[in-house]
C-alpha cells in the first residue's frame, strides 16, 4: 500500500506512529526491569535513586541461584535434545501417513500446547508421584519434553511438508538405509528448521515455571521456579537483575540463529 | 556388466477397493528394453513402484534373476531408478549426487570419483561436476539422475516418465540418448510413460495397461498394427474401429463378421487400389482440416459410424477440392485391415 503511494507522507507517519505504539506496547513490561536491575534500593522501586551493579553480585554470588541456573541451563540442553528428534521422527510418520490419522495424531501431540499448564502441572505431578519421579531432574525434563514437542512440530511440520519426498526414495534406491537417507537428506536441507525447533525447545524449557514448581525440588529447582519462591517471599530486586539477564541472553541466541538464517 | 531378467508373477495391489495391479505377470528378458505404457491410473508406476521395492505387492512374486526380491528392502534391491521429478539432492553439487551411491557401497574415494567423472562424460555433462543443482536447466538435470542411476552399476534400470517435463524437442533427443545408454550398457530397462510415440521409439518390447492390467504386450510394430484389444488399438492412435459387417471387399464382396481395426492413415482415397484385397467404405465427406503434413477427413458411412482419414499432404492433390457432403469411397490394403480378436463393437 505505501508503495503505491509513496508521497503520501502522514500515512507513513501515522503508520510507524502506530507500529512504535505497539512496540512499545509489548517492550516496556519487559525493559522497565533493566533500570530496577541496577538499583541500590533494597526494594523495587522505579526509578531507581542511585545505581549499583550489587544484585548482580548477588545473583552471582549466591550458591542457591548458581544450582538453578546451571539446572535450566543442563535441562533446557536436555529438552532440546530429546524433543526435536522425537517431534522429528513424529512429523515424518504424520507426513507419510497423511489423511484422518495424521490429524488424530496431530491434535493429541499439539495438546500440551493448549491445556492449561497447571492441568498438565497436576496432571503431571500424579503420574510422577505414581514412579517415585517427583522431585527428580527426569521428572522435569518429562514435563518439558511434553511441552517442547508441539513447540518443535509446529515448526518442523510445514518445512517437511514442503520437502521433496522423491529425493528419500531416490536415497533409498541408492542404497541408503531409511535412517542414512534421513540423517543425509532430510535433516541438511531442514537444516534452518531444524536449529529453529532447537531453539525454540531450549527457550520453552528455560522458560517454564508451572510445572518446575510442582514437579522439581531441592537442588533440582529451576531458576523460573527460584524466582517465583523469591518473589513470595521477599520483593528482592535480584529478581530483575536475573530477568534483565535472561532477557538479554535469549535476545542475542535469536539474534545470532536469525542473522546465521538470513545468510 | 551382466544385466538380469526381471519375473513378474501374479503380483496384485489393491487399495481399499481400488485394485492398482490385478495379478499381473510379466517376463522381461536380461538386457531388454520394455516399456509400460498406458493412461494414469493404470497401474503402471505402481507396477514400477512394485518393483523399487517402494510398493509391497499384496501377493504375487517379483525376481530378479533367480533372486525373489518381493520382500527385500528397496536399498539392498541395486536397481537404477530415475524418478520422474529426477529426486537430485539440492544440497549437493552434480558431482556428489553422482557420487552418493558410491559412498554408501564404501567404494574408496578416488575410485568413486573416477568412476563418478566417467559416468558424467557418458552423459555428457563433463565439466560440469562442480555445478550446483539449482544452477541446470532440466536436460542437465535429467543427465545427472541417469548418471546417478547407472554409476553404481545396477543390474536393472527403472524410468518414471523421465522425459515428461521436458520440451519436445529436447524429450526427442534425450529418448534417442537413453536408448544410446541402454544399449551401451545392455542393462535391463522398464521404462512407463504415457506417450505412445515415445514407447513406439524407444522399446524392444511395449507392454499396454489399463485398470490394473497389462492389455498387450509385443513389439512396437505388432502392438501399432495388430492390437488385440480395442482399448490397444485406440490408445496407440487414430484408429478406426468398425462393426462387424459395415465394410465390403473392394471387389464388391462381403467383409469380414469381425470387428475390423484400421488406421487412418492406413486409408487412400484414389482407386488404384482396384483389383487388390482390402476393404472399401463408401462415406460422406462430414469435415476436413489441414495439418500441415497430412490431411484429417472425417467421414461418416451410412449407418452413422464415424471414420478418421489421414492423407499424407504430399499424397493429397484432391483433398483440397472436397466438399463436405460429397461422397468418397475410401480404400484400405488387406495388410493394414486388422481383425481385433473378441471385440464387441
Amino acid at each position: 500500500m505505501l508503495e503505491a503511494y509513496p508521497d503520501n507522507r502522514l500515512a507513513r507517519i501515522l503508520l510507524w506512529g502506530f507500529s512504535a505504539l505497539v512496540m512499545a506496547f509489548l517492550m516496556l513490561p519487559t525493559l522497565v526491569v533493566v533500570p530496577l536491575s541496577f538499583s541500590v534500593s533494597d526494594l523495587l522501586e522505579f526509578p531507581p535513586r542511585a545505581y549499583s551493579l550489587r544484585w548482580y553480585e548477588n545473583f552471582f554470588g549466591s550458591a542457591t541461584w548458581m544450582a538453578g541456573l546451571r539446572t535450566s541451563l543442563i535441562l533446557g540442553t536436555l529438552t532440546a535434545m530429546v524433543a526435536v528428534p522425537l517431534a522429528l521422527l513424529a512429523c515424518i510418520s504424520m507426513n507419510r501417513l497423511g489423511g484422518k490419522a495424521a490429524s488424530a495424531i496431530q491434535g493429541v501431540l499439539l495438546a500440551p500446547s493448549i491445556v492449561p499448564g497447571i492441568l498438565l502441572a497436576i496432571g503431571l505431578f500424579f503420574v510422577l508421584a505414581a514412579q517415585g519421579l517427583v522431585g527428580t531432574l527426569f521428572g522435569v525434563l518429562v514435563g518439558h519434553v511434553v511441552l517442547a514437542i508441539p513447540v518443535a512440530c509446529i515448526v518442523l511440520l510445514p518445512a517437511l511438508a514442503r520437502f521433496d519426498w522423491n529425493q528419500v526414495q531416490a536415497a533409498r534406491s541408492l542404497g541408503a538405509g531409511w535412517a542414512t537417507a534421513v540423517g543425509g537428506i532430510i535433516v541438511p536441507q531442514l537444516r534452518i528448521s531444524f536449529l529453529s525447533a532447537t531453539l525454540m525447545a531450549f527457550l520453552t524449557s528455560l522458560d517454564e515455571s508451572v510445572i518446575s514448581i510442582f514437579v522439581a525440588s531441592g537442588h533440582n529447582s529451576t531458576l523460573p521456579k527460584l524466582m517465583f519462591l523469591s518473589l513470595r517471599d521477599q520483593i528482592d530486586p535480584t529478581i530483575a537483575a536475573i530477568s534483565t539477564l535472561w532477557t538479554a541472553i535469549v535476545v542475542v541466541v535469536v539474534l545470532i540463529v536469525t542473522l546465521r538464517q538470513k545468510s | 556388466m551382466k544385466s538380469l531378467p526381471i519375473t513378474i508373477d501374479s503380483v496384485r495391489k489393491a487399495y481399499g477397493s481400488y485394485v492398482a495391479l490385478d495379478d499381473v505377470s510379466l517376463d522381461v528378458q536380461a538386457g531388454e528394453f520394455l516399456t509400460l505404457l498406458g493412461p494414469s491410473g493404470s497401474g503402471k508406476t505402481t507396477l514400477l513402484m512394485a518393483l523399487a521395492g517402494f510398493v509391497r505387492p499384496d501377493s504375487g512374486k517379483l525376481l530378479l534373476g533367480n533372486r525373489d526380491i518381493t520382500r527385500l528392502a528397496p536399498n539392498k534391491r541395486d536397481i537404477g531408478i530415475v524418478f520422474q521429478n529426477y529426486a537430485l539432492f539440492p544440497h549437493m553439487n552434480v558431482l556428489a549426487n553422482v557420487e552418493y551411491p558410491l559412498a554408501l557401497r564404501k567404494t574408496p574415494k578416488a575410485q568413486a570419483r573416477q568412476q563418478a567423472l566417467d559416468t558424467l562424460a557418458r552423459v555428457k555433462l563433463e565439466g560440469l561436476a562442480k555445478r550446483n543443482i539449482a544452477a541446470l536447466s532440466g536436460g542437465q538435470r535429467q543427465r545427472v539422475a541417469l548418471a546417478r542411476a547407472i554409476v553404481f552399476e545396477p543390474r536393472v534400470m527403472l524410468m518414471d516418465e523421465p522425459l515428461s517435463a521436458l520440451d519436445r524437442n529436447l524429450r526427442e533427443t534425450m529418448q534417442y540418448e537413453i536408448r544410446r545408454l541402454h544399449d551401451d550398457l545392455g542393462i535391463t530397462t522398464i521404462y512407463v510413460t504415457h506417450d505412445q510415440r515415445e514407447a513406439l521409439t524407444m522399446s524392444d518390447r511395449v507392454a499396454v495397461m489399463n485398470s490394473g492390467r497389462i492389455q498387450q504386450i509385443d513389439t512396437p510394430q505388432q502392438i501399432y498394427d495388430r492390437p488385440s484389444t480395442r482399448f490397444v488399438a485406440e490408445f496407440m492412435g487414430e484408429a478406426n474401429i468398425l462393426a462387424p459387417g459395415s465394410a465390403r471387399t473392394i471387389d464388391g464382396g462381403d467383409a469380414s463378421r469381425e470387428t475390423l481395426m484400421i488406421r487412418a492413415e492406413s486409408f487412400h482415397l484414389d482407386a488404384k487400389l482396384v483389383g487388390r484385397d482390402g476393404v472399401a467404405l463408401e462415406a460422406r465427406l462430414c469435415a476436413k482440416a489441414f495439418r500441415g503434413e497430412n490431411w484429417l477427413l472425417t467421414l461418416a458411412l451410412d449407418d452413422g459410424q464415424e471414420v478418421l482419414v489421414c492423407i499424407p499432404a504430399a499424397l493429397a492433390s484432391g483433398c483440397a477440392e472436397l466438399a463436405a457432403g460429397q461422397r468418397v469411397t475410401a480404400y484400405a490394403p488387406a495388410e493394414k485391415v486388422h481383425a481385433i480378436p473378441g471385440a464387441i463393437a
